[in-house]
């Protein structure tokens, strides 16, 4: 083994301090730690598909199907918002903060607008959580993505409220990244799942 | 490069943040040391092994004889249930991380973990959790009985009817377990992959923080599946709803492949950092390099891969088609091979060697036996007819008794005395040590060995009492089950009072190489007063070749000592 194999990609910043060192492996670890919770909800949609392709009466009695007009206009604004964002994002890096601010909290209604159109779905279904494996895993699906979407709103939230500190943000924020990736994440698991129970029925 | 010798540098203070006690105090702090929080691991941890080791001592009471005389049936299923969990939740999970928490960042030069608060909070978890799990024994209906497993429909049973029961308490504290572990994995995947020393390429890293890097890969992609299960579970227990409920369309098979698909892998989180253990020991004490050093760790993430794609060998019995058995039965044969690479060069790498019968050797001498035979048990077990026989019988208590204890908890035993001097400073008794693993190792397999003949022979598992034909192999193995339980006696001596009383240890007592050798024992708070410049594979014994540039005071082993 060559002793000159000094590999430059490798960690060379021995010299800093621990906690700087802390500030610039956050990204890497909020990647490490998507990539983990996007296992639950693989794990939740393979259970969906094994309920969905092997139970008979799969709908409960008296249900016809899902109304997929709502929430496809739902899936369109959560689509969007993830452009906003990352305009959002490019205004911060040109240090344009009221820009920023502006696509961010239109980042932020769409996705409020997003969970107030799941709420009013969910009043107007005719089954319930306890109806059968179907109700069972449509609220646990939509719910725990929902989850998601509430805690990226509230996220984006804290980012919104940082930004009006002084001397905050200068050239990108760990924060707003990762905030904006998660907002990313919870938009790809939302059309997997629209396309798993609203379009496949 | 500095002129100042690592070894000339006191030992500085140990305090883990500014104000810090510098005592034993600092271990009931939220300290954010990994060397400090690696301790508190691995002591709770160790309280919890005694904890469920006593209640395994009552389950071999109560098998010494046929009937069921000493503790009745429904608390019989409460022992083996809660023993289970804890000895897997609580014990052998939280002291390997407490071992890898103390021993990566020292082994790839970094001055600690890449998130150490995170770290700290993952740690704190434990004792939460375990609090959670113990309550579940003073409340109405006791703690869970449906096993470790929890397998639906039994673990949906809820006889007292109340909404905190038993199971829920179990499904909290081993959701809170999966949500340390999930923190623990992240920290450890970054640490390795971001903080290594300058010149530590990945094949210049110890064999040991390839098998963590491994063993939590399969942390970070099995355990949400068994999050989601455990969540559904919940739900049914608690909120009404039918996932694996059959009365009501539920599908309880559908929970068993949630399960395992996790659980199976989460066994090799567990056996890979003794993998690691092994792989560091042995040329330590063989004075050789580490046989096919290449092949010993890339066998560490093959295995890693393979063990994502076996888990329904668990599930030959709950009616899954004949083409799934083999499929699956062809994957667990393969996953012998990488082991089967292991244990190879492990005995190429003693073989010949200059062996230096320490206890830490002993210890890893003896989990590699109980590995071989615990490996070939398995690959019996793997096969579809033979599993169909034993299925559900001791044979697969013994099996995997001889994986957990036989292997990882000796492998632990010989961990924790390699590095006991580099922890505190203080050199253990030998001849202590040496009296440990005899009784150890005959515990082993006089506990363990019985249940094979018994399991041939039809014995199920997971009963109070049985025919009276199998009473001659149940009374050795109740002696062996009581003789591990004697066996902690020695152990705990030894780790307090040489703590307290030891001889100095110097910073290398074993000649090791490896970074960290190279610092005081116990290592200063931020381990290196200037990061090492790796310059050299890991496991050079008899190349005197230097193992870092910045280190003037120079090779420190000699091959004469």
């Amino acid at each position: 083994m060559s002793t000159a194999n000094l590999d430059p990609t490798l960690n060379t910043h021995g010299a800093h301090t621990a906690e700087h060192e802390e500030e610039d492996h956050r990204m890497f670890g909020f990647i490490v730690f998507l990539l983990s919770e996007s296992v639950i909800f693989l794990s939740f949609f393979i259970g969906y598909t094994v309920y969905k392709t092997n139970i008979t009466d799969w709908l409960p009695a008296g249900v016809e199907g899902l109304e997929v007009r709502e929430p496809l206009i739902n899936t369109i604004v959560l689509v969007s918002s993830s452009f906003v964002i990352y305009f959002a994002e490019r205004f911060l890096r040109k240090e344009n903060l009221w820009g920023f601010r502006a696509f961010w909290l239109l980042t932020m209604a769409m996705g409020s607008f997003f969970l107030y159109g799941q709420a009013v779905e969910w009043m107007g279904l005719p089954f319930g959580f306890t109806d059968g494996v179907f109700g069972g895993t449509f609220y646990l699906l939509t719910g725990f993505h929902g989850l998601h979407v509430m805690t990226g709103v509230l996220l984006q939230g804290i980012m919104l409220g940082r930004s009006f500190l002084p001397n905050n943000y200068a050239g990108g924020e760990f924060g707003v990244e990762a905030t904006s990736l998660f907002w990313h994440f919870v938009d790809v698991i939302w059309i997997v799942l629209f396309i798993l129970i609203y379009v496949w029925q | 490069m500095s002129n100042a010798s690592l070894e000339a540098i006191a030992a500085k203070s140990g305090q883990p943040f500014p104000g810090a006690p510098n005592n034993w105090q600092r271990f009931f702090t939220f300290s954010t040391d990994h060397k400090v929080i690696g301790i508190q691991y691995i002591v709770t941890a160790f309280v919890f092994f005694l904890i469920g080791g006593l209640l395994a001592m009552v389950m071999r009471g109560e098998l010494i004889t046929p009937e069921a005389d000493l503790v009745d049936r429904t608390v019989y299923n409460a022992l083996f249930t809660m023993h289970g969990t804890i000895m897997l939740f609580m014990w052998t999970f939280p002291v390997l991380n407490g071992l890898a928490n103390y021993l990566v960042p020292l082994m790839i030069g970094a001055r600690d973990m890449a998130f150490p608060r995170l770290n700290a909070a993952a740690f704190w978890l434990v004792p939460i959790f375990g609090t959670l799990l113990m309550v579940s024994f003073f409340i109405p209906g006791g703690p869970s009985q449906s096993g470790w497993w929890a397998y639906p429909p039994v673990s949906l049973q809820n006889p007292t009817g109340n909404l905190i029961n038993g199971q829920v308490l179990w499904l909290l504290a081993v959701a809170l377990s999966g949500v340390s572990s999930i923190m623990g994995a992240v920290n450890f995947v970054t640490t390795i992959f971001r903080m290594r020393a300058p010149g530590m390429g990945w094949f210049r890293m110890p064999a040991f923080c390839w098998t963590v890097l491994s063993a939590q890969i399969i942390q970070l992609v099995g355990l949400p599946a068994l999050t989601a299960g455990a969540v559904m579970l919940l739900l049914d227990l608690t909120a009404g709803t039918s996932f694996f409920d059959p009365a009501k369309g539920g599908d309880p098979v559908l929970y068993q492949h949630f399960f395992w698909f996790y659980s199976h892998p989460a066994v090799y989180v567990i056996i890979l950092p003794v993998f690691g253990f092994f792989s560091e020991i042995f040329p330590v004490y063989a004075r050789k390099p580490l046989f096919g050093y290449k092949f010993v760790v890339v066998s560490s993430l093959i295995i890693t891969i393979l063990s994502a794609v076996v888990w329904v060998h668990h599930m030959y019995a709950s009616g899954t088609p004949s083409w799934m058995r083999m499929l699956f039965m062809f994957s667990t044969m393969l996953i012998s091979v990488p082991t089967g690479v292991k244990v190879f060069a492990w005995v190429a790498t003693v073989w010949g060697g200059k062996l230096r019968l320490d206890t830490p050797m002993l210890f890893a001498l003896g989990g590699l036996v109980c590995f071989l035979f615990a490996g070939i048990t398995g690959v019996m077990l793997g096969a579809v007819p033979f599993d169909i026989h034993v299925n559900n019988t001791y044979f697969v208590v013994g099996h995997f008794h001889y994986v957990i204890y036989g292997a990882t908890v000796m492998g632990v035993y010989a961990a924790i005395y390699h590095w006991f001097p580099k922890m505190t400073g203080r050199m253990y008794y030998e001849g202590l040590g040496k009296l440990h693993f005899a009784l150890t190792f005959i515990g082993v397999n006089l506990n363990f060995f019985p249940m094979h003949p018994l399991g041939l022979m039809g014995m199920p598992r997971r009963v109070a009492s049985y025919d009276p034909e199998f009473a001659y192999w149940n009374v050795i193995a109740s002696l062996g089950g009581f003789l591990l339980g004697v066996s902690t006696l020695p152990f705990i001596l030894n780790m307090i009072s040489s703590w307290v009383l030891g001889k100095q240890a110097p910073a290398n007592p074993w000649n090791a190489i490896g970074l960290e050798w190279l610092i005081p024992s116990p290592p200063p708070v931020e381990n290196f007063e200037e990061i090492p410049i790796v310059v050299s594979g890991p496991y050079g014994y008899g190349s005197h070749e230097p193992l870092v540039a910045n280190n003037p005071a120079g090779e420190l082993i000699s091959e004469h000592s």
